[in-house]
């Protein structure tokens, strides 16, 4: 009680609320946002499903011998890296452009508009939640397929993190596009998804990259995520990613994020 | 009660808003073509007109999220876009249709439309003055039109702003949540804000408003009190009967109170001033004639809209308007 005494207010001013500054009050609103709504759909499958597969592939006895066409590495372990883009992927290309697209839809973006608070900071809370959830989604992916599977840890960490925030990069700024080009919520949503298949087809989810023939193998190294995939799995194994694959990355987040900057309409 | 109460007092009886000569078209149509008008500090000001009038175009360059092609405007002496941060922070706005995510709760847009202003008012105390703390953990796909409405406002005076530009405030609300609105409007100039109306109720913009703008074909037509454009209203008459006798239309033409004479069989139709009727019917007392079936019809709020907004073409008068009506 002393204690609460001595937090006595001066005389004639008004206990002082803490306030949250603009931009942390929009993260923490779009975070709540994002765990509500169908986005939090979108958690579960961006999470969940890359997890189940893991689960999944890991019970498969055939898929923890090492295989000659992948370097000694067994199936799980070309998965794993496959699977962290595939959550990434569907932040960025799927929930995030049609939330977006949504609030220009909405009137949000202009409403923002008119307040001293303007509308690029929920767009920067929107990129801080994704981004956030999908390092979550990483970090949990990993763990499992490490102490239920025995997949390992990546052995060049930082190589592991730039390449990653790479990936991020160049997807985040290809789903800034999407919502940038998209009408509305529900285009965004479509034009989102098509995209989302196909870097995923090129990442290596239905034909890992070194099944491919030749010529899909050269086509798939050119797009981000088939850029992305073996550039963990080179960190996993313990190696920096090459100069190509951080390169091929870095192209598409600045060549999609200048077009995103240039395209956007707020209303 | 605000941070910047002290450096208006030196300015309070100026304008606080100067629109002069604003113009703005769209790809080759052109959306207001001329408007002028000034709003002083703590008045209600209307701005009304037809649909597709220039209303909201006209708001629209004022709050600054258009850019006129010509013409200048000052908020509070401040430039809408070039001095986007100070004005943002002093005028609060109602965008027409504005919606929030559906998810979002009515304290939860409150707190985050808070947090964007220096000096943001406590918006506990405006939820509960809006009469929305009962909805507090309500989504906002959850509120009814009229409590969509309460929160728009709301969000609009959060930022404890001097001016508030409010935009078909109450579009789309049944009778009862129409006037509770307008009960909230005076509260707010009560408190000293300056408001800025658009509407297209004569009623709404009669119990409100100190001046009105009536905007047609993107110009000013009328600026006045709503008295006196109601008195304009009643120059308006229109009545029908049938004569006892055939009468000729000529007769009825010549009668300076008189705007108009429409024959549908051998009923009459006469439109014309406050006299009108008086004129007529001695008219008709003096030649013996009856007046059967006589109808006076009250001029409406639509008909003195109609006879205003008339008004524009340049050199016609209100009284060929009226003819052809």
């Amino acid at each position: 009680m002393e204690a609460m005494e001595a937090m006595t207010v001066p005389a004639g001013k008004a206990p002082a609320v803490r306030k949250r500054s603009a931009m942390a009050q929009l993260t923490v609103t779009e975070l709540k946002l994002f765990a509500r709504g169908r986005a939090a759909v979108g958690l579960g499958v961006s999470l969940g499903v890359p997890l189940l597969l893991v689960i999944i592939f890991g019970g498969i006895r055939s898929f923890k011998t090492p295989v000659r066409a992948y370097g000694g590495l067994t199936t799980l372990d070309v998965y794993v890296p496959i699977l962290l883009v595939f959550a990434l992927a569907l932040l960025s290309l799927v929930a995030m452009p049609a939330t977006l697209a949504g609030y220009r839809e909405l009137g949000v973006l202009r409403r923002l508009k008119t307040t001293p608070a303007g509308p690029v900071r929920v767009l920067v809370a929107q990129l801080a939640v994704k981004l956030a959830v999908a390092v979550l989604a990483v970090v949990v992916l990993v763990a499992v397929a490490r102490l239920g599977y025995g997949v390992a840890v990546p052995r060049q960490l930082g190589g592991f993190a730039v390449a990653g925030l790479l990936a991020a990069a160049a997807l985040m700024a290809t789903g800034l596009f999407v919502a940038a080009v998209s009408p509305s919520a529900g285009v965004a949503r479509g034009v989102g998804a098509i995209v989302f298949y196909m870097m995923m087809f090129f990442a290596g989810l239905w034909l890992p990259i070194p099944n491919m023939p030749l010529v899909l193998q050269h086509i798939s190294h050119a797009t981000p995520l088939g850029a992305a995939v073996p550039a963990l799995q080179n960190a996993t194994l313990g190696h920096w990613p090459t100069g190509l694959q951080l390169a091929t990355m870095a192209a598409y987040a600045a060549a999609f994020g200048l077009g995103a900057a240039r395209l956007f309409r707020w209303e | 009660m605000r941070a910047t109460a002290c450096r208006c007092d030196a300015e309070d009886m100026s304008a606080v808003i100067e629109v002069q000569h604003l113009h703005k078209s769209y790809a080759g149509t052109v959306a207001v073509d001329d408007v002028s008008f000034t709003v002083e500090r703590g008045e209600v000001f209307g701005i009304l007109g037809p649909n597709g009038a220039g209303k909201t175009t006209t708001v629209e360059c004022v709050e600054g999220l258009r850019e006129p092609d010509r013409g200048d405007i000052r908020v509070l002496g401040l430039h809408p876009v070039r001095d986007r941060a100070e004005m943002t922070e002093r005028v609060g706005v109602q965008l027409q249709e504005g919606r929030l995510p559906d998810r979002l709760t009515v304290a939860e847009a409150l707190e985050l439309y808070s947090s964007f202003y220096r000096s943001a008012s406590d918006w506990r105390e405006l939820m509960d003055v809006l009469g929305l703390a009962g909805k507090a953990r309500t989504a906002f796909a959850r509120l009814s039109g009229g409590q969509r409405q309460r929160l728009s406002i709301a969000l609009a005076l959060v930022g404890n702003p001097e001016v508030a530009i409010l935009d078909e405030l109450t579009t789309g609300l049944d009778p009862q949540a129409r006037r509770d609105t307008w009960e909230l409007i005076e509260r707010v100039r009560d408190r000293g804000v300056t408001i800025v109306l658009v509407t297209h109720f004569m009623e709404e913009a009669e119990r409100l408003c100190d001046r009105v703008a009536l905007i047609d074909a993107g110009r000013v037509v009328a600026l006045d009190t709503p008295a006196t454009l109601a008195d304009r209203v009643e120059i308006a008459q229109r009545f029908q009967f049938r004569p006892s006798v055939p009468l000729d239309d000529g007769l009825l033409e010549a009668l300076p109170d008189v705007a108009g004479v429409i024959r549908r069989g051998d009923v009459v139709m006469v439109t014309g001033n406050g006299n009108a009727l008086n004129a007529v019917t001695s008219l008709l007392a003096r030649r013996g004639i009856i007046a059967r079936q006589l109808r006076v019809e009250q001029a409406s709020l639509e008909d003195a809209f109609l006879a205003l907004t008339g008004r524009h073409p340049a050199g016609e008068q209100a009284g060929d308007q009226i003819k052809e009506a």
